[in-house]
């Protein structure tokens, strides 16, 4: 089974103290790092599992610029056969729908079974996988927490329901699914794996190679574009529960069965 | 008639003259444990190089200390004892051994010459020998099945008991001793009788045969002392060829294994000996994986495990009920050797071990804290091979998701918080504290004598932030010029190494070592025994390290620093080793010794403590881990506090104070217990009154001790 999973790099929000830019518009990007969006890592396990037990190829792209190409190699070093960089000066202030053109643009260069991505990107909206799916006319599924190979060219997915409830889908291949975190475990990169890698050639693709219409994508093309951004002031701080452990515990009991915590 | 005079090599057995019989005997004996041996040495020869034939007269030096002098078996009292005598009693009776085997070729054969004085004399000591074996054989018994001490145990998950194989190897030990004695005593029995009175050593266990034998008839005698040579050389080479195939083995293999153990403490193996960090992108895997990938030393640790299970009895991860337990660890490898290699066909298909025999929270579960090391005779090493057991296991990829975080943090920011760099050097920012100390930070435009080594959790972390003051201020008042690196300054990767993650540890490791010299410093001061350890042991061409401690205790020596008397003069203290300050690196007497210095300390020890200290819970990226165990050890550890009677846990080491911090409220003894550092504990009693310049003279006195 052929498998492309989309990914990209964001700054990883653990290790960064977000703060907004003199302007106000984004965030403040000079002491930013950057890391694999963590549901694209997980997308990029469940398609290494997948492969590993049906056989097949793992291929992971992104759209984006050279600093990129680490969180590619990064998933290299995981085990994805080929690593691909869309890149074009074109394609910058792309808004979801732009994104969603490019990957479909590149999807079709090739004869992929299985399209991953993340559910979304961690600075992201959650769109770029639905719109891939549809741009396409594949099938898709969102949320997806759970993976078996059918025969037939058919999948079995598991999705994440509210309240924890999983619904069980069968999905004709080819299909774009959105991975959820949790799926499985990703392995663990380490520096060594990276150097491994380091001098893999990573082929890079720009509008033209794919035969995109600059017009659509890009800013030029985006219809979404963001006007603010800010952090929202600190709410009310916690409430401290007083009184004697019995009457804690009440109180608590209370509030949560008050809030939906407890049936 | 003089019957009993013959030697087993003139009679005949069965028709079979012991001429025949014995050589033959000998023979088949000693080709069966030569084929057992080669056998047992095939794994060795497939395992990983390992260098162990550097600094001969060192080694021979713990040979005498730790073999022939068994230097850590008083350790036990009562089983040390045993051991030693047994011990002892080998070793006097080797040479009997030899001519016992030799005389059923060989009538008449004796070495020593039973006729010289010096003879005489051995024979009397090889009685009392063999006597004291047998004895010891009884006792051992009797502790195995009446006493049971709890450490021979084996928990359900670990298999069966061990105890009906630990008691039949006693039983032909005895049985030899017993033989031996027998064979003696009947011929000695028989020339009494006729007339040719022979003394055996009073009391002795031939001596107490020859007696009971005194009326037996000749012939009878006769049957006895060729039945008993029999016996002795079957039991003998019985003994021989079984071994291999349990805990006796060490018999065998403990001088080897002693001679070739790790001299180097605190220090971790290479990844593979022979290949140099350039080169180590070259090597296609890292760590053990299958059997194979173990050291030929570290197999040869398997099969000397004599099962005395002092190395469990003392590792906190086995009394905090994690799956971890250190005689196991060796038990089961060996078990697997021994299924792997058979002892007829060739060996099977290597299975991954982790999986099959061990599993990944067993061997995540280990905080190096050295216990086990510091307590077996044997010198059997484990640190290396958990370490290298976890570098196969990040090599795979598997590593628990807590500590994945804490490594990419540690790979992006230098740090397993993922804090910004910018910020490290934040806590010399403290409104109370900077007017009164001036950390200088070591930025290229500043320079300074001496590097204050301050690692991540010192740097980042509130609590912790308190030990950093506390450190320069003590390095301010003794005049010292110091200053931190700051930025530039990444995690020491002491703990990256020891969980596995070379390549990663490599990079901290040479970003430092960059820094370091950049700064300009002649020395280097931590407080913080993982990063001493580090700077110490795993990087190279450094200036020399010192912990805060040492400096402490020498400044308090020549009067550099004078001491307030103690605050609360009814709290107790005790003092908590902390295990990369005292057992891997031998600092046990500097922190005491500036404990005492506080006038009206009241100080008491815990029963564990020194080479002996239990483990807090394991420091650095074993602060992220989550392990399955059924009570943390910081509590157990605050429990022995308490049970020595102190009410103030002095450490020095900022993980120490973490787990004992977090043990002290999981415990519920706020308000009956605290823990400080040693630093804090210090700065508080500080008395400041002497000049500056005074102190700064002073202390380029005693400094220069260290420099040059």
């Amino acid at each position: 089974m052929e498998i492309l999973v989309c990914v990209r790099r964001v700054p990883d929000t653990s290790e960064n103290e977000i703060q907004l830019n003199s302007a106000g518009n984004d965030i403040e990007r000079d002491d930013l790092v950057y890391s694999i969006n963590e549901p694209d890592n997980y997308a990029v396990e469940e398609a290494l599992q997948i492969a590993a037990k049906a056989g097949g190829n793992v291929t992971v792209v992104t759209v984006g610029g050279e600093d990129d190409e680490e969180v590619l190699r990064r998933e290299m070093a995981m085990g994805a056969n080929h690593g691909v960089l869309i890149s074009d000066d074109a394609f910058g202030g792309s808004d979801g729908r732009g994104i969603a053109t490019i990957l479909k643009a590149f999807v079709q260069k090739g004869h992929y079974d299985l399209i991953l991505t993340g559910i979304q990107a961690e600075d992201g909206g959650a769109q770029v996988g639905g719109m891939l799916a549809a741009l396409l006319d594949y099938p898709f599924a969102s949320l997806v927490n759970a993976i078996t190979v059918l025969d037939g060219g058919k999948l079995k997915v598991s999705r994440e329901i509210e309240g924890g409830n999983r619904e069980m889908n069968e999905i004709d291949l080819p299909c774009v699914l959105s991975i959820q975190t949790g799926i499985n475990e990703p392995r663990y990169v380490g520096m060594r794996g990276i150097r491994q890698v380091a001098s893999v050639e990573i082929p890079t693709f720009g509008a033209s190679d794919l035969g995109v219409d600059t017009g659509t994508v890009g800013e030029a093309g985006a219809k979404v574009k963001r006007v603010d951004y800010f952090v929202p002031a600190l709410g009310k701080g916690a409430e401290i529960l007083q009184g004697s452990q019995e009457q804690i515990i009440d109180k608590l009991i209370e509030l949560m069965k008050a809030k939906g915590g407890l049936n | 008639m003089l019957e009993a005079l013959q030697s087993p090599a003139q009679t005949t057995y069965w028709l079979i003259s012991g001429r025949v019989l014995f050589p033959l005997l000998n023979l088949i004996g000693l080709a069966c444990f030569a084929y057992i041996v080669t056998w047992r040495l095939t794994p060795l020869i497939q395992g990983e190089r390992d260098f162990r034939f550097d600094r001969p007269f060192i080694r021979l030096e713990r040979l005498l200390q730790f073999w022939l002098g068994q230097w850590k078996h008083p350790r036990y009292r009562v089983a040390g004892t045993i051991h030693i005598l047994i011990f002892a009693g080998f070793i006097l009776l080797a040479t009997r051994a030899f001519s016992l085997l030799i005389l059923g070729i060989s009538e008449n054969f004796a070495l020593p010459d039973s006729a010289s004085g010096v003879g005489r004399v051995y024979e009397i000591v090889a009685d009392y020998a063999a006597t004291i074996v047998f004895l010891c054989m009884v006792i051992a018994a009797v502790r195995r099945i009446v006493f049971k001490p709890a450490r021979y145990e084996v928990p359900a998950r670990y298999g069966k008991s061990h105890k009906v194989d630990a008691i039949f190897l006693l039983a032909l030990i005895a049985f030899l001793m017993l033989s031996e004695s027998l064979f003696e005593a009947s011929k000695a029995a028989s020339l009494t009788q006729q007339g040719q009175p022979e003394f055996l050593a009073t009391f002795s266990l031939a001596w107490i045969l020859q007696n009971a034998l005194s009326s037996v008839s000749q012939s009878k005698l006769w049957d006895l002392h060729r039945s008993a040579y029999l016996l002795d050389v079957l039991t003998f080479y019985f003994l021989l060829c079984y071994r291999p195939f349990g805990i006796q083995f060490h018999v065998e293999t403990s001088l080897f294994n002693v001679y070739f153990a790790k001299l180097d403490r605190g220090t971790v193996k290479p990844v593979r000996w022979g290949v140099s960090d350039e080169h180590l992108d070259q090597v296609k895997s890292f760590g053990v994986k299958k059997f194979e990938d173990f050291t030929w030393k570290h197999m040869l640790d398997f099969y000397s495990c004599a099962d005395c299970g002092r190395c469990s009895d003392n590792c906190p991860a086995n009394a905090a009920g994690r799956p971890l337990s250190p005689r196991f660890l060796t038990i089961k490898a060996r078990d697997y050797s021994f299924q792997h290699y058979p002892m007829f066909g060739s060996p099977s298909d290597g299975t991954p071990l982790i999986g099959s025999i061990y599993s990944e929270d067993e061997i995540w579960s280990c905080t190096t804290c050295g216990a086990c090391e510091e307590e077996c005779p044997l010198m059997i090493e484990y640190i290396d091979k958990i370490v290298d057991l976890r570098r196969g296991l990040v090599d795979d990829g598997n590593v628990p998701k807590s500590i994945q975080k804490a490594l990419k943090a540690l790979e992006s920011r230098g740090n397993p918080y993922g804090k910004m760099e910018k910020k490290k050097a934040d806590w010399i920012k403290d409104k109370e504290f900077q007017p009164t100390c001036e950390v200088k930070v070591l930025d290229g435009k500043k320079t300074a004598d001496t590097l204050y080594f301050v690692d991540s959790i010192t740097s980042y972390d509130d609590r912790m932030q308190a030990i950093g003051r506390a450190t320069a201020k003590i390095l301010d008042h003794v005049g010292e010029n110091f200053g931190i690196l700051g930025a530039a300054e990444k995690d020491s990767g002491h703990e990256v190494r020891r969980f596995g993650e070379e390549t990663l540890f490599m990079a901290l490791r040479d970003h430092n070592v960059e820094a370091i010299k950049a700064s300009g410093v002649q020395r280097i001061v931590t407080a913080d025994p993982h990063a001493y350890n580090a700077l110490k042991h795993d990087y190279k061409d450094v200036p020399p390290v010192e912990h805060i401690s040492q400096v402490i205790a020498r400044e308090v020596k020549s009067g550099n620093i004078k001491l307030n008397p103690v605050e609360n003069a009814d709290d107790v203290y005790t003092y908590h080793d902390p295990c990369y300050l005292g057992r891997h690196n031998q600092v046990y007497d500097d922190p005491r010794d500036v404990l005492d210095a506080i006038p009206g300390l009241k100080r008491v020890e815990m029963s564990r403590c020194r080479d002996r200290s239990f483990c807090c819970g394991g420091g650095g990226l074993m602060l992220f881990y989550e392990p399955k165990e059924e009570q943390r050890m910081g509590v157990k550890r605050v429990q022995m506090a308490a049970e020595a009677g102190a009410n103030v846990i002095v450490t020095a080491c900022p993980f120490c104070m973490v787990n004992m911090e977090d043990a002290i409220k999981v415990a519920g003894m706020e308000g009956k217990m605290t823990a400080i550092d040693l630093t804090e504990l210090v700065d508080k009693h500080i008395a400041r009154e002497t000049k500056k310049t005074e102190r700064a003279e002073q202390f380029a006195e005693s400094a220069k001790c260290l420099t040059v």
